[in-house]
């Protein structure tokens, strides 16, 4: 990928101080001291302190921090619900400090739009009403509302509940209403604060795999904010990690497993289920037995004494998988019990790079061979053997 | 010991009464061509209320009372209770004087609706206008509301037009406070989730916070009915007419059977008001309800 990055967001040396005495509390701030000493001489609250990223559009990016770390100050900036006290914000290069009153309308009304840790569901209207809200604010006639607010209602699979009270919605449906909101009005920039925090685990589950297989549809950018790790690791392509106003790392999943910038880094990794955070392609190794198919079998047997192992990888010339060689089969076939193609077992278990480990520990649990990594084209890149999986999570 | 140790010293005679009196009096003076238009004006639209309640015919009223209670409480008993119990009051041949009660309440209220939306939406966007207002509110609840009556009956004379101000002023303050109220204590992520998605303030205000608001704003509304109807009873003392004069009267001439049948009938009003208005609410809380 030789082509410059299309960077959708940037945002530079934000920052966001409550209180009266701004000035020199910022002046304070600047100076490097610390915030609770601000807090102490001016009463100043800094919520944000010189914060910069980059998002790259079509990309997930998460900002992950414990409570009052400023995560969601940040993201209420991007979109100008609150007000920065210094910095800049660039949306396509323009900065949307600069923006006048109907400039901001019109960036809220069409280019971003947000989802909410409560949901932020208007209850005096049905589930089609609050979906079309964005369009109706921005004057869309009323036909066009309704169909492009039941398109989405039926993308997030609500169909069906369009005429249903808040009220009468479990809080996956009503986060579900709140994402067909965000999305009616085909935003380039989605902002989620933290939106399945008050969703029960199962149900977070369903709606993380929910947001991805959107986006990959759907291609938008969005930002994420989230206090937990395994979530921003799941979701992230890049992850920024907060504290105290501050971020302290900001890098892919598995660059911030494996190289932490601080303690603090850790600590919060630490804190993670790895097996979310590490995929097939962290563990796996190359074949160390690996015939081809016209091999014979003859070459297969000495190969597996060679190696010390039981089995025998089979891929034709191409370095598609074909299937596995037990070493039972392969001294049948050398008796003249068996024929070669037969002697071949073609029920192996696979898997793909990208798959989580978690994902793949009830397979690894019951597989009889190391599981094969393939990719689309059915070409075998590796194994993973049940030991590498277990031994990866502790 | 001396005296002023015990008793308040007479010496210190700080005297309001006379300011008051005489802001009264300029008033009085300098502003008779406003206050008699302010008169013209309210008697125009006493006259019209007047005119649209006396030309209902009296069973349509009692239908009209069974269909609300029956839509509000989906309760048939309740809905024929309480058509029955205003059927009581034209049985007791009070009909006339009630119609002029429910003018002067529905006059007062209706003002009333004008001034405090506006004022408690303006109130809920600022913070020091709402600490300024709040004493201000506190003084006109608490302030008996007799007192009321003498600026007004000096300023517009007697009758039912004074009985309109006096009444709209004492029954002002809880409209303007939860109308206020409601608007204040919406979700802020649902405000925020308005502004988010480009609304204009006033979109955010009409589309988000007023129906958010609208159970929170219905009981200010309830309450200034409710304060009303008991007002326009005082008013009497001003010459007004309608139930309020019938329950003077009763109190001058001993009259206790008079007096009962009159206060039973404000009574009967006020239930059935409060209960329909409640109804109402009740049915817009459960809309609103996350």
């Amino acid at each position: 990928m030789s082509n410059k990055k299309d960077i959708i967001f940037k945002i530079k040396n934000l920052s966001k101080l409550y209180g009266a005495n701004k000035i020199p509390a910022f002046e304070m701030m600047k100076n490097g001291s610390e915030k609770s000493d601000v807090a102490r001489k001016y009463g100043v609250t800094v919520a944000v302190n010189d914060v910069s990223f980059e998002v790259e559009r079509g990309k997930i990016f998460v900002l992950i921090g414990l409570s009052g770390s400023g995560k969601s100050t940040v993201v209420r900036c991007l979109n100008l619900l609150q007000k920065p006290t210094s910095g800049d914000i660039l949306f396509e290069g323009k900065s949307i400090l600069k923006l006048n009153k109907k400039e901001l309308m019109e960036f809220r009304r069409y280019k971003i739009s947000m989802v909410f840790q409560s949901f932020g569901l208007m209850s005096h209207r049905d589930v089609l009403g609050n979906v079309a809200y964005g369009l109706e604010v921005r004057g869309e006639k009323k036909e066009i509302c309704q169909t492009k607010a039941m398109d989405m209602i039926e993308m997030v699979g609500l169909k069906g509940w369009e005429h249903k009270r808040i009220s009468e919605l479990s809080g996956g449906m009503r986060q579900r209403v709140g994402i067909a909101r965000a999305l009616a009005n085909n935003p380039d920039v989605l902002l989620m604060d933290e939106p399945f925090s008050a969703l029960d685990p199962l149900v977070r589950r369903d709606m993380q795999f929910e947001l991805l297989s959107i986006q990959k549809k759907l291609n938008k950018t969005v930002i994420f904010i989230t206090h937990d790790i395994n979530e921003a690791f799941k979701l992230g392509d890049l992850v920024g990690i907060m504290k105290d106003g501050k971020i302290i790392q900001i890098d892919t999943p598995e660059g911030m497993a494996s190289n932490p910038a601080d303690e603090y880094v850790e600590n919060f990794i630490n804190s993670a289920d790895k097996g979310q955070i590490y995929s097939v392609k962290h563990i796996m190794q190359t074949p160390s037995c690996l015939i081809h198919s016209r091999d014979g079998v003859n070459y297969a047997l000495k190969q597996m004494r060679d190696q010390g192992v039981s089995s025998a990888y089979v891929v034709d010339d191409n370095l598609r998988l074909v299937g596995i060689l037990p070493l039972d089969n392969a001294v049948k076939v050398k008796a003249g019990e068996l024929s070669f193609q037969d002697a071949i077992t073609k029920d192996v278990l696979t898997t793909e790079e990208d798959v989580y480990i978690s994902d793949l520990l009830s397979v690894a649990a019951t597989a009889k061979y190391p599981i094969a990594v393939i990719d689309k084209e059915n070409h075998l890149k590796g194994i993973v053997s049940k030991a590498s999986v277990l031994s990866s999570l502790v | 010991m001396p005296d002023w140790f015990i008793e308040f010293p007479s010496e210190i005679n700080l005297n309001i009464k006379d300011a008051i009196d005489k802001f009264i009096r300029y008033l009085l003076t300098n502003g008779e061509t406003f206050f008699e238009g302010i008169k013209e004006v309210l008697k125009g639209f006493l006259n019209g209320i007047q005119g649209v309640i006396s030309r209902i015919p009296w069973w349509l009223l009692i239908l009209i009372v069974f269909i609300l209670s029956w839509r509000t409480s989906r309760k048939l008993g309740k809905a024929i209770l309480y058509s029955a119990l205003l059927f009581f009051i034209g049985a007791m041949g009070l009909w006339p004087l009630m119609n002029t009660t429910l003018t002067i309440v529905i006059a007062s209220v209706i003002i009333s609706i004008m001034i405090g939306f506006p004022m408690g939406i303006w109130v809920s966007y600022s913070d020091r206008l709402d600490r300024m207002i709040r004493p201000v509110l506190d003084t006109m609840q608490t302030m008996p509301s007799f007192v009321y009556l003498i600026p007004v009956a000096m300023l517009l004379g007697l009758g039912n037009v004074p009985a309109v101000i006096a009444t709209t002023t004492y029954a002002l303050p809880p409209l303007i406070r939860l109308t206020s109220h409601g608007i204040r204590q919406v979700d802020n992520e649902v405000v925020e989730a308005a502004k988010a998605f480009g609304s204009t303030k006033w979109q955010t205000l009409v589309k988000v916070q007023i129906p958010q608001a609208m159970p929170t704003i219905m009981t200010g509304l309830n309450q200034t009915i409710m304060m009303a109807i008991a007002m326009v009873v005082t008013c009497s003392m001003i010459g007004t007419t309608g139930l309020g004069q019938e329950v003077l009267i009763s109190i001058n001439r001993l009259e206790t059977g008079r007096g009962f049948s009159a206060g039973i009938s404000i009574v009967i009003i006020a239930i059935i008001i409060d209960r329909l208005t409640q109804g109402i609410v009740k049915k817009g809380e459960a809309k609103i309800e996350q």
